[in-house]
């Protein structure tokens, strides 16, 4: 459900999933922190899965909103995994200095969920691989 | 030196959502004039830090984006002027991790990394302008 920041938390059971669709305007990124927290909390999540892969940049206030995003979280015993950050932003990242020291990353979707032990049916990979 | 070529796209730094509009041109610009997509994301990024000085330490001003040719070809510069308290020493504030409102400390050092020429002045009467600028050195190795 969208909440302040309106952006969707999904709830998957016990995994949320997150992703940040176009601009992020300053204050949905801060509200998106409470969403995020508050949906924690509300459906006893272990994990919040975020998804940057539409995100054509990184700068440094969002970089420390994802940052505050896993840090509050693990405080509620959820831990944050970042996926599909595009390579043009992982190397403007680094260059300026903001390498995000302590948040887990994953390549899909898919990977993250199974590193907590939930597994995405890929179809539309598998009908990939059967052609 | 460079010239200034067509003319130059003004825009307003009142509000956070005005930093999204700074965003938006220059990526257009820098997608116009033919920069890679890595060329683009570190302007970019350095054009919302500085935006984002402008609002939050300058009090709010404007952004100048042009189309300049120099020796090194054809290029792209984003100005940001404020008449805020302006900054009374530059080469801390450039310095990694120095920041007098809590933050990380990364905009003006971390930018200056990610562009060609970065040019910053500050009056400490107050009023400081960055200009950073990006060549398309591409096309000055000859893809055309
Ligand atoms: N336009 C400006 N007017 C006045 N002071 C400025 C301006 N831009 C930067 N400064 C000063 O330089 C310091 C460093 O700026 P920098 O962008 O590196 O860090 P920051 O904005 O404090 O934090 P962040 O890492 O979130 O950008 C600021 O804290 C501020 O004191
Ligand atoms: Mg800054």
């Amino acid at each position: 459900m969208p909440g302040a920041s309106s952006i969707p938390v999904l709830d998957f059971g016990g995994l949320l999933l997150v992703s940040i669709q176009g601009e992020l305007p300053d204050d949905a990124a801060v509200s998106l922190q409470e969403d995020i927290t508050d949906a924690v909390v509300r459906t006893g999540s272990r994990g919040v899965i975020i998804d940057i892969s539409s995100l054509d940049m990184v700068d440094s206030f969002l970089a420390r909103v994802l940052a505050e995003i896993a840090a509050s979280s693990r405080l509620l015993a959820a831990r944050t995994v970042l996926v599909g950050m595009r390579p043009a932003v992982a190397i403007t990242l680094v260059e300026l200095g903001l390498s995000l020291p302590g948040m887990d990353t994953a390549r899909t979707i898919t990977d993250a969920a199974a590193d907590f032990g939930v597994t995405i049916a890929d179809t539309v990979q598998e009908e990939r691989n059967t052609t | 030196m460079s010239q200034t070529s067509a003319e130059p796209i003004r825009l307003p730094i009142r509000k956070d959502t005005d930093l999204t509009a700074v965003r938006q041109h220059v990526r257009a610009l820098a997608q116009r004039v033919g920069f890679g997509l890595v060329q683009q994301t570190k302007l970019v990024t350095a054009a919302s830090e500085l935006a984002r000085n402008t609002l939050l330490h300058g009090g709010g001003g404007m952004a100048q984006i042009s189309l300049v040719h120099g020796e090194r070809g054809q290029g792209l510069s984003v100005s940001f002027v404020d008449s805020g308290p302006g900054i009374p020493d530059v080469g801390l504030a450039l310095s990694d991790g120095y920041s007098t409102a809590g933050g990380l400390g990364m905009g003006l050092s971390g930018s200056r990394r990610l562009v060609h020429d970065f040019d910053l002045k500050s009056d400490p009467e107050g009023g400081t302008e960055v200009t950073i600028t990006c060549w398309n050195d591409s096309l000055r190795r000859g893809f055309r």
